[in-house]
Parts: structure tokens; C-alpha cells; sequence
């Protein structure tokens, strides 16, 4: 089962909105039942001292980001760097706000293909729900995004694709 | 009812009036709003006041528009008033057409039902998680409230009209009270009798 970490960064490398969350999918590998049956769906498993360092991890791909973007076409940036078993994965939108999605992929390797196109379909809908928020008046480029509807969206989006 | 079958709002939105994109309506009606929470640091009242008094002098000048698109006569009870705002006025500025309920027994009283979604407030979401006041306070589509206070006035008709419910504020609908205190009288000015 892989945990995830999605970050928000604003155009002033200024944090906007961050979740945790691991797949919902039940893993047919080898996580032990006992462990597995105590865990609520959903709740990141990091380990706390990877947890505390996930921001950091998040923020120092942010040049490498912003040298990427401009070697490609697309706004996702696909995967981008990896720090010990953790793999970030990076979306720009036409704003120059980031996506930043870090993951540990246990578990995967074979189907990494597989799990880049799925990440691809979140960021494209997570851009969508931003976009969303972004043409609410009240909202401003770089105010954190604190709307819990927001945060609901994402977390239905987390659920259905991984 | 009879009378007001006779002009037809339909007709009127498809052939006669021009129209603008709805998401540019709706952003630029929330910048404004925006821009007057902030312009009086969030003090609600006074925003709900010049979002009246802006509506107002729209209504004002918009009643004519009105009576030269449709051709409408004058009214003979206030209950075809409503009618003609609802399925004419309504219709063809927003391409809405809002309900009208809970008729006081002296049928000066009522209130019209906006449907959802409301042209005004697509896309908008009140900050309640930063400011709680925001949601007590600010009646966001005021606007509409002036509109029709100033409309109604260019036919002499003197109503309050404001804001009982909106869905942006969590309300089940969003539910505009309109009263009709007096029919005004065509009076001479003073002093030329």
C-alpha cells in the first residue's frame, strides 16, 4: 500500500495546500493482515521521520521543477526526482502554481507506466477543482486554500484514482 | 394568469435581447463585490448598502428598457406586478425565473424563490473559515434587491424589498422579501398648485 503526500505551491514557492493520504485499493501483496485491519482507509502509513521531512522533500524538487518545465510542452511534468524510495512526481499549471506529488512506491516498479497515467488523470482534475476555486472572488492568487469543500473534492479524487 | 400570458418572456430572451457570456457576468459581479469588502474592510453593512444603492440606480434607468422591450401596461394589483417580474423582468435580464410564494393575507407581502443555480453566484463560495462574520453579514446578491426597489419606483410603486435567505450563506434557498407599502401618487410639485 503507498502512502502520498500532494502539495500545492504557489508562484511565490509559497505553500497553498497540502494532504496526506495512501491508496484505498487493498493491496494483494505482502502487507501483514493484522497491521493492515488496524489502519484506517486512506491514512498515510509514512514513517514518522519521513513524515516530518515530506515538505522539505516537496520543496527542494522545486528546481528541478522549474528547470523541467521548460524541456517539455506538457504542464505534467511527470516524474521528477526520487529521495530514498520516495518518488515525486511534479504538474505545473498555466499559472505557474505546482503540484507536487511524493509517494512511496512500494510495492510498484512493474507498473510504474501505469501509475505515471494515473497520476497524470489526478493532477488534470486536482488543476480542474483549482481552477474551480481560483474563479471564486473571495480567492486570491496565493491565499492558502483553506475551503473544506476543496479539500473534500480532492480527497474523492485521491480515492478514485489510486 | 391571463394578463401576463400576453407578453411572453421566451420570446422576448431569444429574439430581443442581447446577451454576454455568463462567466464573464458572474466573474465581474464577484470582482466588484470583492473589491467593496475589501474597499470597506469588510464592514458587510456598508457593502449590502452600496450594493443596493448600485442596484438602485440600474433599477432606475433599466425600467425603461424594460417597458420599451416588452410593452408592458400598468398593472392592476400588486400580485400582477410580481407576476410580470418573475416571468418577464426576471427572464429576460437573467434568463431566470424565479417562484413567488407565502402571499401575506393583505397581498402587499411576497417573496420571490430564486432558482439554483443563481446566475449571480456561480463559482462563489463565502470564506467562512477565515472570516464567520462573512456569512451573518453580507448578502451577496443585494444587487438585485436595489434593482428592483428602483424599478418599481419609476411605476409608483414605493416597496422594501431585501433578503430573508441565500444558499451561499448554508440557507436551504435563496428567498428575496418583497413588501409594497404605497402606490405613489403623480403629485404636483410644491408650490405649483
Amino acid at each position: 500500500m503507498s502512502s502520498y503526500y500532494l502539495t500545492i505551491i504557489g508562484t511565490r514557492d509559497n505553500p497553498l495546500y497540502e494532504v496526506e493520504f495512501s491508496s484505498f485499493k487493498p493491496n494483494s501483496s505482502s502487507t501483514s493482515s493484522s497491521a493492515s485491519a488496524s489502519s484506517i482507509p486512506g491514512r498515510a502509513q509514512f514513517a514518522p521521520d519521513v513524515r516530518e521531512i515530506l515538505p522539505f522533500i516537496a520543496n527542494s524538487s522545486l528546481d528541478i521543477i522549474d528547470d523541467s518545465q521548460w524541456s517539455t510542452s506538457n504542464f505534467n511534468l511527470g516524474r521528477v526526482d526520487s529521495f530514498y524510495g520516495l518518488v515525486v512526481n511534479a504538474f505545473i499549471t498555466q499559472g505557474n502554481v505546482k503540484f507536487v506529488l511524493c509517494y512511496d512506491n512500494v510495492g510498484s516498479g512493474t507498473n510504474s507506466k501505469y501509475d505515471d497515467n494515473l497520476i497524470r488523470q489526478f493532477f488534470i482534475d486536482v488543476n480542474d477543482l483549482y481552477v474551480k476555486c481560483l474563479l471564486n472572488p473571495f480567492y486570491r492568487v496565493n491565499d492558502a486554500i483553506v475551503s473544506p469543500e476543496f479539500d473534500i473534492k480532492v480527497k474523492l479524487l485521491a480515492r478514485k484514482y489510486f | 394568469m391571463s394578463k401576463s400570458s400576453k407578453y411572453n418572456g421566451d420570446d422576448i430572451w431569444k429574439n430581443n435581447v442581447e446577451k454576454i457570456n455568463s462567466e464573464l457576468f458572474t466573474l465581474t459581479y464577484g470582482s466588484v463585490v470583492a473589491q467593496l469588502c475589501r474597499d470597506f474592510n469588510n464592514n458587510y453593512h456598508e457593502v449590502n448598502n452600496q450594493l443596493d444603492k448600485m442596484g438602485y440606480n440600474i433599477g432606475l434607468r433599466l425600467i425603461e428598457e424594460f417597458l420599451a422591450k416588452t410593452g408592458v401596461r400598468r398593472c392592476q394589483t400588486f400580485r400582477e406586478t410580481s407576476e410580470i417580474i418573475s416571468k418577464i423582468g426576471f427572464k429576460i435580464f437573467l434568463n431566470i425565473v424565479p417562484t413567488i410564494e407565502n402571499w401575506s393575507s393583505d397581498n402587499k407581502t411576497c417573496s420571490l424563490i430564486l432558482p439554483e443555480p443563481n446566475p449571480l453566484t456561480e463559482f462563489v463560495e463565502l470564506p467562512i473559515t477565515t472570516d464567520s462574520k462573512i456569512s451573518k453579514e453580507l448578502w451577496y446578491s443585494q444587487i438585485l434587491c436595489g434593482v428592483l426597489r428602483g424599478a418599481l419606483q419609476m411605476v409608483q410603486l414605493d416597496v422594501d424589498v431585501n433578503f430573508v435567505k441565500d444558499v451561499l450563506r448554508g440557507d436551504d434557498r435563496t428567498e428575496i422579501r418583497l413588501k409594497l407599502n404605497k402606490v405613489l401618487k403623480d403629485e404636483i410639485p410644491a408650490g405649483e398648485d
